[in-house]
């Protein structure tokens, strides 16, 4: 299986084109035996055990886990995505359909969702939520051990996002970045009302690299989001799918999964931030965390 | 420019009796088997060194996919294989089928048309230089057009229809078909399939590496044609930079059904414009009901050209499809 696809250009020279599109099927391929391996690994729900009742003390039944802005720009992102991808990769197996002037379309969608939420990360929430240190490292390593069964060790809790979590945002955040800075430039290329046609922007050889970046982004985003799938409909990951729909956590699972002194439950509790959530007992949770951060 | 040379890179001969050994023949090679029919196309290929199939699967000894037959309902069925002198000269085509007729007798010369097949015609690839060249465009499976760039010599690529890749259509019979109502007859391990002309030519919208919906393994047997039009008027005109023999620069097809000197029913398509023949459903619309005069042509003249877009060398293309959609209202008889 070659990996690049390459061809000599008018002036003889040898250039690469693109990505080898065998690469979609290892990407399915890698994509299904990880999730048939994790599935057959780790079949058990994982828990932390018992609640401290101390520390429910004073804490709402429901807590706001992700703010309507954060929850309207992962499904717009999901959707665009999805239509990336579908416009993407199914022609290239086979199902025929005009594809591109859909696929730059939602390509742009995506960058829109993409800009609001950098400006949702720097003006709405803390931007080092995200950040991994060595508590979340420590944290991977117990969290690893506890599911293969290999440690009787308490599970630690997480911040307001679990190590997992914080690694699937970096890897996405990269592919994605690949693909909407690549895919810009590759509309220079195609008919489009935004952009001027410029093919002579490049050497043959750089756009080629353009095209390459474009499609291990896109094969990556393939892999990506046939994990992130599988996890989120995984049983005990359920309760964090509900949350990116309806917004808030309730208490039991706040306690159990995460950290109070890492993520820190805001003081003033606000029902109306919590969407959907009837009125009375419920609070935000700051996105405040302490003492995470470089 | 490819440099032809004299001999060709060695392949396998495969030369099925029957069909169903060619459909097997072609699945089993796939894409690395080429479909020899007239070989008129395939021998440039082939010297160019551009195509380089491992196996060559010649129908010249497939009797049943020659030959001009009655059809259900009236029609004919015309074998993929037949040349295109048997259809431009036989007696039902030309009785019944005038257009086709005209339009198969309009390619190349006598010699070509002795050898080239129907079958070939339709389903020709085009004839973009750069494409041939071997240059690793779109439609080679690269990345750019070299015909749509600012200094592109692009006088002969399309005005309308481009998706990426601006290559055109050269086929003459195959607007005369799509004006026909003709369905084309596949042939796969799969089974049989049928298409409707209209649909059976793709853009690079849908698949910019093919231009029709044949794909490896599939094998054209057959087209067939709806019984004629009761009445009908048709118009074949092929303009070309030359009169002795040359591809069309645009090709127009036209059948009108008039009644009482008013337009029933039309097809009106435009070959050479665009990556598949165009038709022009708008303008077939607003002739319906009027007589085919001069300024229903120039109307639909109009309404065809609208939404075109030339290249830097192809403007011309467009007053020329105006005017040939006119000619093709005005002088249909």
């Amino acid at each position: 299986m070659e990996f690049l696809r390459r061809a000599l250009n008018p002036w003889g020279e040898d250039v690469p084109i693109g990505v080898s599109w065998d690469l979609i099927w290892a990407a399915v391929i890698i994509g299904a035996l990880f999730v048939v391996g994790h599935a057959l690994m780790v079949p058990k729900k994982v828990t932390t055990g018992e609640i401290d009742e101390n520390e429910a003390k004073g804490l709402p039944e429901k807590l706001q886990r992700h703010k309507p802005g954060a929850r309207v720009f992962h499904w717009s992102m999901s959707v665009a995505m999805f239509v990336l991808l579908i416009t993407a990769f199914f022609p290239l197996v086979g199902i025929q359909f005009a594809w591109v002037t859909i696929h730059w379309i939602a390509g742009v969608g995506l960058i829109l969702t993409v800009i609001y939420h950098i400006y949702h990360v720097f003006a709405k929430q803390d931007f080092w939520t995200m950040w991994i240190d060595r508590r979340d490292i420590d944290e991977g390593k117990q969290g690893l051990k506890a599911a293969l069964g290999r440690s009787e060790a308490k599970r630690s809790r997480s911040g307001k996002y679990p190590v997992d979590q914080k690694m699937f945002h970096h890897a996405a955040t990269l592919v994605t970045l690949g693909a909407v800075v690549t895919g810009v430039l590759m509309m220079f290329r195609v008919d489009n009302f935004l952009l001027p046609q410029n093919t002579y922007m490049f050497s043959d050889a750089a756009w080629g690299w353009v095209y390459v970046i474009h499609g291990i982004s896109g094969i990556g985003l393939i892999f990506l989001v046939m994990a992130h799938v599988y996890f989120a409909i995984r049983p005990e990951k359920r309760w964090m799918t509900w949350s990116m729909i309806n917004g808030w956590i309730d208490r039991d699972r706040y306690l159990e999964n995460h950290d109070p002194e890492r993520w820190v439950v805001a003081e003033q509790a606000s029902a109306a931030e919590v969407s959907g959530g009837g009125g009375t007992g419920q609070a935000a949770v700051s996105d405040k965390v302490r003492g995470e951060g470089p | 420019m490819a440099v032809i040379r004299d001999m060709i890179p060695p392949f396998e001969l495969f030369q099925p009796a029957g069909v169903d050994d060619a459909v097997r023949l072609m699945q089993e090679h796939g894409d690395q088997g080429w479909v020899l029919a007239g070989g008129l196309d395939t021998f440039d290929w082939f010297k160019d060194r551009i195509k380089r199939p491992s196996a060559v699967i010649d129908l010249g000894g497939i009797d049943e996919l020659r030959g001009i037959s009655a059809g259900a309902d009236g029609g004919l069925e015309i074998g993929a294989m037949t040349s295109l002198t048997d259809i431009s000269e036989n007696a039902d085509v030309v009785g019944g089928y005038p257009l086709l007729a005209t339009s198969a007798g309009l390619v190349a010369t006598p010699q070509i048309r002795n050898q080239g097949t129907l079958g070939g015609n339709i389903a020709q690839d085009t004839r973009c230089w750069y494409y041939r060249s071997g240059w690793p465009c779109y439609r080679a499976g690269g990345n750019i057009c070299y015909a749509a760039t600012p200094r592109s010599m692009n006088r002969e690529h399309c005005i309308m229809g481009a998706s990426r890749c601006v290559a055109v259509n050269p086929s003459d019979t195959a607007p005369a078909l799509v004006a026909l109502d003709a369905e084309m007859v596949v042939a796969s391990t799969s089974g049989e399939r049928t298409y409707a002309a209209t649909d059976f030519f793709i853009g690079p919208d849908l698949d910019i590496t093919r231009m029709t919906v044949l794909e490896p393994g599939d094998l054209l047997t057959q087209i067939r044609l709806p019984a004629p039009w009761s009445g009908a008027r048709h118009y074949f005109e092929k303009i070309c930079d030359r009169k002795s023999w040359d591809f069309s620069l645009a090709s127009v097809a036209s059948m009108l059904n008039v009644e009482g000197g008013v337009i029933q029913d039309a097809r009106l398509v435009v070959n050479g414009i665009a990556p598949y023949p165009v038709r022009m459903g708008a303008a077939e619309a607003a002739v319906r009901g009027r007589a085919p005069s001069d300024e229903t042509g120039q109307m639909a003249g109009e309404i065809a050209v609208e939404g075109s877009r030339a290249l830097r060398h192809n403007d011309y293309k467009i007053a020329l499809t105006r005017n040939l959609v006119k000619r093709a209202i005005r002088d249909a008889a």
